[in-house]
């Protein structure tokens, strides 16, 4: 039965599949899905290129004593710095990302070749298309583009092609786990790291459901085929993809977060139900976030805003605050299952800190949760919103979130990624050992320049602020602390770019040899993997440390109440 | 013997991928965009003094 034999043949392990053995996990690799990933991540990383020379010249300009662009210019790359960092790297990466995540683990191949390709092609001539008219300047109207401000039709198509191309590419892996599960590759629960993408690829469903809904009536407005779409209106949708779209960033980085700690140490989740449970919360509540944009807008009702952005919305950092226990706790575990049992943190000394993977994972948790997630949570909240919107304090915000926590994440991915996939090793092991550590240092420098100019009153997306004549030296010195970070930064992205290219270039080829290993713990004679699975105090310095982030976030918050009590006091 | 790990009963229904498409598509829908788009449909335009 001809038809029997094509619809059996999606599993890894059927006979005439192509595909190969991956000589460092032992795991099956589809050709396929192989061939997408490289073509997604790539371009991925071309992109993450572009915006980050648009961050440095943005991060020169608003440090004043610089101020590098002139406003015309300004205002044109800070749209391009947008687009090709929130939408395009994340974008593109996200869907190498999902391919890996349906194929090798599931021992399955993609789905469709033809449907990979469509996505791919929509995908980046959109992003071509978009970047193109932004560099015209056809499309001042920075990455929101909130009407009345209006931009070229093609801007408006582009974007339509990117987000109709990823939920191409999002259909393709929703395919491939059907027929994984329908063929038999594999049985049981699919594996966490899956399990996570599934999660961001729902979430992303939702995202690009409402990118549609608000760039097809806006680009037919452009056209001058339609009436103007409400301004209001096009803000509640819009945040359905902006705020959204960064969600799916969230919840790729956390199953990047356990996938790494388990190549690097072993980690194993300490709970499956429990994670998985956390994912869920995510996929259910983790989109009313985009509230948390329009809480100064007249438009929506008190009722809308406190339930969207505090009571559902913290079942979502709920879910954060799980993961974040449970990541730390696996690699906790598995470090004292190898013998590492001094202390509380004897095991965190032996931790592989030189690997660079091992290192971007880990301070894409310390920067997500003890500034992304804290001043998430506080600024998120509606009375306290009012002293901080529109303020520099939220890209002080997002910045540990999105380039501290998901982009630093990718980051120490493709230090596995590129030697498996592209099967060659990486050059420049020395620096890339150093790269994530620089580049959280930037970030980290740079969010803190933001968040302190912002509670100064500093204004985002402003070219100047010395017009206003109204900030003092304190303001300028964390504008100045801006600019520094994002030279750091931008040094920290540039050795990555170079060593990703140079690597798929120069880099020496792996053929039926494991790849060079970036060093991993050994475990001390005597020990047994599984030992403590059972084990509640094999957790205990993790419990601490949380202990430490909750009295961080009690501290940040409550000093947060006091400052709208003095903006705002109640006599 | 069954030598198969054993998976609680919760995990069971986490593990239906279509069951959270389902929900994760309809709850943000009608928490944030229905709701938000009928507060919007209500607010009656301001009056010029």
């Amino acid at each position: 039965m001809t038809t029997a034999s094509v619809s059996l043949s999606h599993s890894l392990a059927a006979p005439g599949v192509p595909k190969r053995v991956c000589g460092t996990t032992g795991l099956g690799v589809c050709f396929d899905a192989q061939r997408f990933i490289k073509f997604n991540a790539v371009t991925g990383i071309v992109f993450l290129l572009l915006g980050g020379i648009a961050a440095l010249l943005l991060a020169l300009t608003r440090w004043q004593t610089v101020h590098l662009l002139s406003a015309e210019w300004f205002y044109r790359i800070l749209t391009f710095h947008g687009i090709n960092m929130l939408i395009l790297w994340i974008l593109f990466f996200e869907v190498a990302i999902l391919y890996f995540a349906c194929t090798t683990p599931l021992n399955a191949r993609l789905f469709s070749r033809k449907v990979a390709w469509a996505s791919f092609g929509m995908m980046f001539v959109g992003a071509v298309m978009v970047d193109y008219v932004i560099l015209a300047g056809q499309a001042d109207v920075m990455m929101t583009s909130y009407l009345p401000l209006l931009a070229h039709p093609l801007f408006y198509l582009g974007i339509i092609l990117v987000a109709v191309g990823t939920l191409v590419g999002v259909f393709n892996f929703f395919a491939t786990l059907y027929v994984a599960k329908r063929d038999g590759a594999y049985t049981g629960s699919m594996p966490l790291v899956t399990y996570g993408a599934t999660a961001a690829a729902i979430i992303a469903v939702v995202t690009l459901l409402h990118g549609a809904i608000v760039m097809i009536p806006t680009f037919t407005y452009s056209m001058g085929w339609t009436p103007q779409p409400d301004p209001a209106w096009y803000r509640l949708i819009w945040w359905g993809l902006g705020h959204q779209s960064q969600q799916v960033n969230v919840c790729a980085m956390v199953a990047v977060w356990y996938l790494i700690s388990n190549v690097t140490v072993g980690a194993r989740p300490i709970n499956e139900a429990v994670c998985r449970t956390a994912f869920v919360l995510y996929v259910l509540f983790i989109n009313l976030a985009s509230a948390h944009h329009l809480l100064v807008d007249p438009g929506v009702g008190a009722t809308w805003k406190i339930w969207n952005t505090s009571y559902a919305m913290y079942l979502a950092v709920l879910a954060s605050m799980i993961h974040g226990f449970t990541v730390p706790a696996g690699v906790e575990v598995a470090m004292r299952e190898k013998g590492y049992t001094a202390g509380l943190f004897g095991w965190v000394a032996a931790l592989p800190w030189k690997n660079p993977a091992f290192s971007a994972a880990t301070l894409s948790v310390l920067i997500f949760g003890f500034i992304g997630g804290i001043t998430g949570v506080t600024l998120g909240t509606q009375q306290i919103n009012i002293i901080a919107h529109n303020t520099l304090r939220i890209p002080g915000h997002f910045h540990a979130t999105v380039v501290g926590g998901t982009t630093l994440a990718f980051m120490g991915l493709a230090y596995y990624v590129i030697p498996l996939i592209f099967q060659r090793d990486f050059i420049g092991r020395g620096w890339a050992r150093v790269q994530p550590w620089l580049f959280a240092t930037g970030i980290t420098l740079l969010s803190f320049g933001m968040s302190f100019a912002g509670s100064m009153g500093v204004s985002r997306r402003s070219w100047d602020i010395d017009a206003q004549g109204i900030y003092g030296p304190a303001a300028h010195l964390w504008l100045g602390f801006v600019g520094l970070g994002g030279i750091l930064a931008f040094a920290g992205l540039l050795i990555f770019v170079l060593l990703c290219v140079g690597t798929l270039l120069f880099g020496k080829k792996i053929e039926h040899r494991a790849m060079a290993d970036w060093g991993t713990p050994p475990a001390l004679a005597g020990t047994t993997p599984g030992s403590l699975a059972h084990d509640h105090y094999a957790t205990k310095g993790t419990i601490v440390l949380t202990l430490l982030f909750l009295a961080c976030f009690a501290v940040y918050y409550f000093a947060n109440w006091k400052a709208l009590a003095d903006v705002w006091p109640v006599r | 013997m069954n030598n198969e790990p054993k998976i609680h009963p919760w995990q069971k229904v986490l593990d239906n991928p279509w069951l959270l498409l389902v929900l994760g598509v309809l709850i943000p829908f009608l928490s944030y965009t229905v709701w938000g788009w009928i507060e919007l449909a209500l607010t009656k335009p301001a009056l010029l003094p």
